[in-house]
Parts: C-alpha cells; sequence; structure tokens
C-alpha cells in the first residue's frame, strides 16, 4: 500500500509541477497578480507531494519490502540501517527521486524567502522551476518508476554493491545533487530575467547566493566523491580524470565562472549578457553529467548497469531546456544592455579573465570527455583519453589562472593598476617563491611538485595579504581589529575559498611525490618505503554485519618507535558474492600511510603500500572552500538580499 | 573608433585567444595522448605500431591465470585475453582487481612487445560483476562469437581453445 502511495504521490507531483510551469507564467505574461500567486502554493505543493513519494520509497528500504523491484535488485534485510537508507538513492530510480525532491525543495525555498522578489520575477523563476521538475518527474514515472513491484516476491534482496556501503557515498550523491539542482535555480533566473527583459544588480543579488549555495556543496560533494575514491577503490589515487568525475567537475568549473561574474552583475551592473548565458551553461553542464552518469555512453569506472532509453530520454530533456534557453537567449538578450563601464585593467577585468580561463579549462575538459564517444559515433574508432591529456591541457590554462587570484582580488573596481597590487603583494610574492624554492632545492622536490607547493603558498598568503590590506593591518594596526570585524563576511569568505584552493593545491602537489610499493610479504617479514619500516604480523578471519573478511595487521614504526598499526581488510559479501578491499589509512594532516591488502598465496599477503604526502589537504582544502563559499552565504546583504544603500562602497 | 567599440573588440580578441588558446592546447595533447582500444583479433591482424601504448580487451580466458612472483619478487599474474578468435598473453606486474575471473570481460592498458605478449601497466577494474565493458563487448561480437543483443556471454570454459575456424563459443 505504502509503494502506491508513494507512486500516487509522485503522479500528484508531476501534475502540480505542469500547473506550476504554466499558471505563474502566463499569469506574469498578462499581469494577472492572482495567477502569479499560485507560484508559492503550487511550489510547496510540489514539495510535499516529493516528499511523500521520497519517504515512502525509504519506508520500503527500511522495511526491505521485496514486492517493490527497486528494493530487492538494491538492497537485502542484512545491511545496517544506515545503508537500507542510502541503498534508497544508492541507485537509478532513488537517486532521479532525491534530485527532484532537492529540486522541489529549492523552489520551495524561492517562494518562501523571495518574499523581497519582484512578483512578476518569482513568479517567472518558480514557473521555469516548474518547467525542470515535470520533465524529470515525467522521466522517472515513465522510465524508471521505484515503485514498480514485483510477484512473487522473491524471500529477500539482492543487496547493494558493496563498495557503495559506505558513509562517504551515504553523502555524496546528495552533495552533489544540492550543487547540481542549485544551478537550477540560477538558470531559472536567468530564464526569467530574458522573458522578463531586464538584469539588474537587484537580480546579481539574487543569483549569488544561489550559485553560491550550489558551488559550495557542488565542491563538498566532489571532494566527498575523490575522498572515497580513495580510501574505498583502494588504488592510491585521488582523481582519475574519469567521465563521471569530468562530469561533476565541468558544472563546478563554469559555476566558479558564474560565482565570479554574478559578482560584476551585482557591484557593477556589467557583464550581464555573460552572466544570463553562464548561468545557462552551468545547468546545461549538470544536466549533461546526469546525462553522462545515467545514460552510459560513455566507458567509466563508475559505470553500473544502464538502460539506453533513459539515456535518450535525459538527453531529450537536455536539448529541450538547453536548446529553448537558448533560443530566449537569442530572441531576448539584445535588451539586457551593458551600462557599467570598466577598463581592461581592473577588477571587472581581472573576473573576465577569471572566466576567460575557467571557461577555456570546461572546454578542454568537455572536449576530452566527450571525443571518444564522437569518435566512436563517426569514426567507429574505440579511444580513450587518459589522465595525460587532461594534465597536460588544463595545467598551461590553470597556472595563469592561479597566479592572477591574488591580484585580481587585489584590484580595484573600474580602473587599476597591476603595479599597485602587486606591491601590496610583493611579500606574498617572496614568501611563495622562497617556499617554492626552498622545496626544490632544501627538500629536494622535482620540480612541477616544487612549482605546485610554491603556487599553493601563493595563493594562501596572498589571500592573507589581502585580507591584512583590506583591514590596513600594517598602515594603522591599532584600529585593525575593529576594522576586521567590520570587514564584510563576504570579503572574509572570498580570501578564505582563494586560501582553500591554495590548501588543495598543496595537496595535490604532494601527491605528486607520493611513493608506493607492491611486496608479498609473510606473517613476520617486513619492508622499508619512505623511511618507515613496515611489518605484517598477521592475516586473521575477521566477522562484520554483513561480510566476512580477511583482516592483515602491519605495524608501521620509524626508527624503532610504532607509528601506527594498520589493519587492511578484505572483505567478502557473501550476498552479492563481491570482494572489495578495504584500505587502511594513518594520517597525521601532513602524510598518509595507506596500505591495502591484494590476494593471498602460499602463506604470503600481497600489500600494496603508499605513503602520500600531504594528501589529506586535497579534501581540507575544499572543505576550506566550501566554508568559504557558506561564509560568504551568511553576508547579510545577501540573507535580507536588500539593495545597498546608495554610496555605500563594500568589497566583494 | 569609439570607446564603446574598442572594448568590445577588446573583449572579443580575448575570447579568441582564450578559445584559440584551449583548442591549439586540445590539439597537441590528443595527439599524443589518445589511447585506442584494440581486440586481440585487431592486434594480431594489423600490428599497432611502435612503443604506443594501447587497451586490449577481450574475456578472460578459462583457465590461463598464472599467478606468479615476477623477477623483482612483486606479484605478477600472467593470462590470456581471447576475442573468441584470437587469443593475446598478458602479463602485469600488480594485483589485480577484486572483480578479475576467468571468462569476465577485462580491458588491459599496457604495450605489445616484439613476441607478441602484452605487457599491462593496469588492468581495469569495474565496479560491478555483471557489468561488460563495452569495447569488449563490440569486440566479441566482431569476432563473431556472441551478439550481446542475445543474452548474456556464454560460459567461460566454451571460450577456452580460442579457436580458429569453429565457431564453438557461440
Amino acid at each position: 500500500m505504502i509503494p502506491e502511495l508513494g507512486h500516487f504521490a509522485l503522479a500528484l507531483a508531476c501534475v502540480l509541477a505542469v500547473a506550476q510551469s504554466v499558471l505563474p507564467i502566463v499569469g506574469a505574461a498578462r499581469r494577472d497578480v492572482r495567477w502569479m500567486a499560485t507560484a508559492g502554493p503550487l511550489a510547496a505543493g510540489t514539495l510535499v507531494s516529493v516528499a511523500v513519494a521520497f519517504g515512502c520509497l525509504l519506508w520500503a528500504f527500511a522495511v526491505n519490502d521485496t514486492t517493490v523491484s527497486n528494493v530487492v535488485q538494491n538492497s537485502h534485510s542484512a545491511k545496517p540501517l544506515i545503508y537500507k537508507f542510502s541503498g534508497a538513492w544508492g541507485n537509478h530510480e532513488g537517486s532521479m527521486v532525491l534530485w527532484v525532491l532537492i529540486l522541489a525543495l529549492c523552489g520551495a525555498a524561492v517562494a518562501g524567502f523571495g518574499r523581497d522578489l519582484p512578483t512578476a520575477l518569482k513568479a517567472r523563476v518558480i514557473g521555469v522551476l516548474g518547467w525542470v521538475a515535470s520533465g524529470f518527474l515525467l522521466f522517472i514515472i515513465l522510465t524508471s518508476n521505484p515503485f514498480d513491484r514485483i510477484w512473487p516476491p522473491p524471500p529477500d534482496g539482492q543487496g547493494l554493491n558493496p563498495v557503495l556501503q559506505d558513509i562517504g557515498l551515504a553523502l555524496h550523491p546528495p552533495m552533489l545533487y544540492l550543487g547540481y539542482v542549485g544551478y537550477a535555480v540560477t538558470f531559472a533566473f536567468a530564464v526569467a530575467a530574458l522573458l522578463e527583459g531586464r538584469v539588474d544588480a537587484a537580480w546579481g543579488r539574487w543569483v549569488r547566493p544561489w550559485s553560491l549555495m550550489a558551488w559550495s556543496f557542488l565542491t563538498l560533494g566532489i571532494a566527498l566523491g575523490s575522498w572515497w575514491a580513495y580510501y574505498e577503490l583502494g588504488w592510491g589515487g585521488y582523481w582519475f580524470w574519469d567521465p563521471v568525475e569530468n562530469a561533476s567537475l565541468l558544472p563546478w568549473l563554469v559555476g566558479t565562472a558564474l560565482l565570479h561574474s554574478a559578482i560584476v552583475v551585482e557591484k557593477r551592473d556589467a557583464l550581464k549578457i555573460w552572466t544570463v548565458l553562464l548561468a545557462i551553461m552551468a545547468f546545461a553542464m549538470s544536466l549533461l553529467g546526469t546525462f553522462l552518469v545515467r545514460s552510459g555512453v560513455l566507458n567509466s569506472v563508475h559505470a553500473f548497469a544502464n538502460d539506453p532509453t533513459r539515456g535518450v530520454f535525459i538527453l531529450a530533456l537536455l536539448m529541450i531546456y538547453v536548446a529553448g534557453a537558448f533560443a530566449i537567449f537569442a530572441w531576448r538578450a539584445h535588451r539586457l544592455a551593458p551600462t557599467g563601464i570598466f577598463a581592461p585593467i581592473s577588477r571587472e577585468g581581472a573576473l573576465v579573465l577569471n572566466n576567460l580561463l575557467l571557461c577555456s579549462i570546461a572546454a578542454v575538459v568537455l572536449a576530452g570527455t566527450l571525443w571518444p564517444m564522437f569518435a566512436d559515433i563517426l569514426t567507429g574508432a574505440k579511444i580513450s583519453v587518459g589522465p595525460p591529456f587532461f594534465n597536460l591541457a588544463t595545467a598551461p590554462l590553470a597556472i595563469p589562472l592561479v597566479l592572477a587570484m591574488p591580484i585580481g582580488a587585489m584590484l580595484p573596481w573600474k580602473r587599476g593598476d597591476v603595479w599597485a597590487a602587486l606591491q601590496r603583494l610583493w611579500w606574498a610574492a617572496c614568501i611563495a617563491l622562497a617556499i617554492g624554492f626552498l622545496m626544490l632545492v632544501a627538500a629536494g622536490l622535482p620540480v612541477w611538485p616544487a612549482i605546485g607547493i610554491g603556487m599553493a603558498a601563493w595563493l594562501i598568503v596572498g589571500a592573507l595579504a589581502d585580507v591584512a590590506d583590506r583591514i590596513a593591518l600594517f598602515r594603522r594596526p591599532a584600529q585593525a581589529w575593529q576594522r576586521a570585524k567590520g570587514l564584510p563576511r563576504a570579503s572574509w569568505g572570498g580570501a578564505i575559498a582563494h586560501a582553500g584552493m591554495g590548501v588543495t593545491i598543496a595537496g595535490i602537489a604532494g601527491m605528486g611525490v607520493a611513493t608506493d610499493t607492491l611486496i608479498a610479504l609473510k606473517p613476520g617479514e617486513s619492508t622499508r618505503l619512505a623511511g618507515y619500516e613496515w611489518r605484517l604480523d598477521s592475516i586473521a578471519d575477521a566477522q562484520g554485519p554483513n561480510f566476512t573478511s580477511r583482516l592483515a595487521t602491519i605495524t608501521v614504526s620509524r626508527n624503532g618507535a610504532v607509528v601506527t598499526v594498520l589493519a587492511p581488510e578484505r572483505r567478502t559479501f557473501p550476498v552479492d558474492r563481491q570482494t572489495t578491499t578495504e584500505a587502511a589509512i594513518h594520517t597525521n594532516a601532513m602524510r598518509d600511510l595507506y596500505a591495502v591488502l591484494g590476494e593471498e598465496r602460499d602463506g604470503a599477503g600481497v600489500l600494496r603500500l603508499h605513503h602520500n604526502p600531504l594528501a589529506p589537504w586535497i579534501w581540507f582544502g575544499s572543505v576550506i572552500m566550501a566554508l568559504g563559499g557558506g561564509l560568504s552565504l551568511s553576508d547579510r546583504r545577501m540573507r535580507v538580499a536588500a539593495p545597498a544603500p546608495k554610496g555605500a562602497t563594500s568589497p566583494a | 573608433m569609439t570607446h564603446k567599440k574598442r572594448r568590445r573588440l577588446m573583449v572579443l580578441l580575448l575570447a579568441g585567444l582564450g578559445l584559440g588558446t584551449a583548442t591549439a592546447l586540445t590539439l597537441t595533447a590528443f595527439q599524443d595522448n589518445i589511447v585506442f582500444f584494440f581486440s586481440p583479433s585487431d592486434v594480431l591482424a594489423n600490428r599497432p605500431a611502435g612503443e604506443r601504448a594501447f587497451r586490449l580487451g577481450g574475456l578472460v580466458e578459462a583457465g590461463s591465470v598464472e599467478r606468479g612472483t615476477g623477477t623483482d619478487g612483486r606479484p605478477a599474474a600472467t593470462f590470456r585475453v581471447t576475442d573468441g578468435a584470437q587469443a593475446i598473453t598478458v602479463t602485469y606486474t600488480g594485483v589485480l582487481p577484486d572483480l578479475f575471473r576467468e571468462g569476465q570481460g577485462v580491458v588491459t592498458l599496457g604495450r605489445l612487445l616484439p613476441d607478441n605478449t602484452f605487457r599491462a601497466s593496469e588492468v581495469l577494474a569495474r565496479h560491478d560483476e555483471t557489468y561488460m565493458p563495452p569495447e569488449v563487448a563490440d569486440a566479441l561480437r566482431r569476432a563473431g562469437h556472441w551478439n550481446p543483443a542475445q543474452g548474456a556471454a556464454p560460459p567461460a570454459e566454451t571460450w577456452n581453445t580460442a579457436p580458429r575456424d569453429g565457431r564453438s563459443g557461440g
């Protein structure tokens, strides 16, 4: 009964979403206040219906209702409860319901928090969100019903893929979807602005918090995914330039560009057409990501069982939304005349450069990701594009971007002077150069990792210099504290996010000098790696809730003192007839000791041991970036979304 | 030229420069870093030139997997990859993925040695044991041994001998 209720709630949500996509927009066009006023209640109704459907799905998983085929395929009674819940969105159907739930949540949030929005704009934004919601609800109902019944019910489910039974991956999809779907809101704002024919600073002030929210969650989502790959797949790597990873990176790159250009719209009333275009592109990339992951057109380590009809449906949705948005763009964009004028060397100019480089990187990643598909269609050649391509093609674009980041943040609006900015940054540049040089000479690092560390230092110290300059730490130290308290949170957030990028780059550079070894050891034997002594003590059987495992005990010591005891595992899941490797990781924030247990033969266990300097910084930096985004989001101006008083100048 | 026009020209030039750089970078990087996929039949019919790395895929021949220890003391494995018509011996030093089984689809990355054995630097893992890499499915289809549309791959034993003439596998 509960699954039928869920199915009914989905259908109801679809009807409400269709109404939501028509009534407010027609109302806005006819300036009919009553029609426009339906937007809020309809958005709330869609949210309630989708939430009921999602609740029913969770319930079916929680009680392991084996008459529901989705539960049978993805769950098992012997699974811990948290993975029963995460199994609800760990599969295609459930994850699409989660997608729509978050979309409905955003729609209701626009309705709820948007009391200060002009009525017509609000009605249009909610209407456009209704288009997106109805498309995806139709997709769920027509091609991927999560409540399909199965008869006769099997005695128990087939279990969830063991590599997905993990806390990182339980949280990864919701985070990523909050990011993807957040760009649906900026997309809706862009299309609504085009329908309205007006983009102004107030519009920029509304788009910025949404793009910040989406960006922060997407950053966290990507970091979680990469962290999961690092510790769960047991390959010792954190980023494989895999199509599915690229699919989440593309909206992040375009979204980062959007985040920065929205500042220009808000502060300077310029770059309006470009920002609208970016908002459309960011959502297009999110949809493309959904399409790539869900259709299986690309060969990927993450490719799960897929269904081509779903791919065609999402591709059709992608075409309709993106082509439709571009058509509206072509039709209306000329109305958005720019008013703010700026010199090439200025904050605006720096943000244009940022946009240019980010979009170029996105274009390169897009080309590399899609080329195998096109080559297959056009010439029938089966090719793949691996990490060497992406590293080679993106580095020349990423390096100038990183170098320009601290300088751009120092430039004043309208008209700036690079030399003046550099004068305030000279000590940051000196520190960065010194650190890079020290790494190269004193620590004996290879060239590229040393450059990476230098650039990381440039970003971190540059962010410090930026804050120091804003609070006049050196010029008037007495009032610095007072000024620091008065500094807008958006300024703090920007500086913190830039520093977080630096921390992540340091982690990536550190991974450039990671070392590993592969060795077969009998209990009692030991090996040396990176100055540590790794001794295999024993390999024994262990028992988990729904798996059995072989557990190795490795004592790692340095100069005779025990550093840690690592316990890598090989788990065998009888229900799924699968084996997974659980890496054992010991971190002290400066380096990871990482051990994986492979197969066993002749009484010896095959071990892969890694020493990964600075590895945790990659994810730590991402969290700092997301926190910076969150801090910006909590800025007073964003919360109330009130127009800044005339003459008030506050740096971004 | 008015101020506005000059600015517009600047922006256009910058955008052109960015796009141009991106395209140039993409094309140069493509030249050396595209990895082709070949099936054992492809490799033996048309030996890939030079030392270039490529991906070799097919099914792991049943009974062909030998695990041992390499000359440097690292764990190693030898197995044969077949598309039903031809088979190539693959040597690999490292830990085979959890889902590596005889009779299952596998994709390996590496180089062909002069004696026609393939030295793999990577054996690609999959999350899902029922998953068949699309290139492998295609290679099997081309070798005429299995039509993926007609159901799952035939059991591993039937791929064993890689007969040149018979079509016993299908």
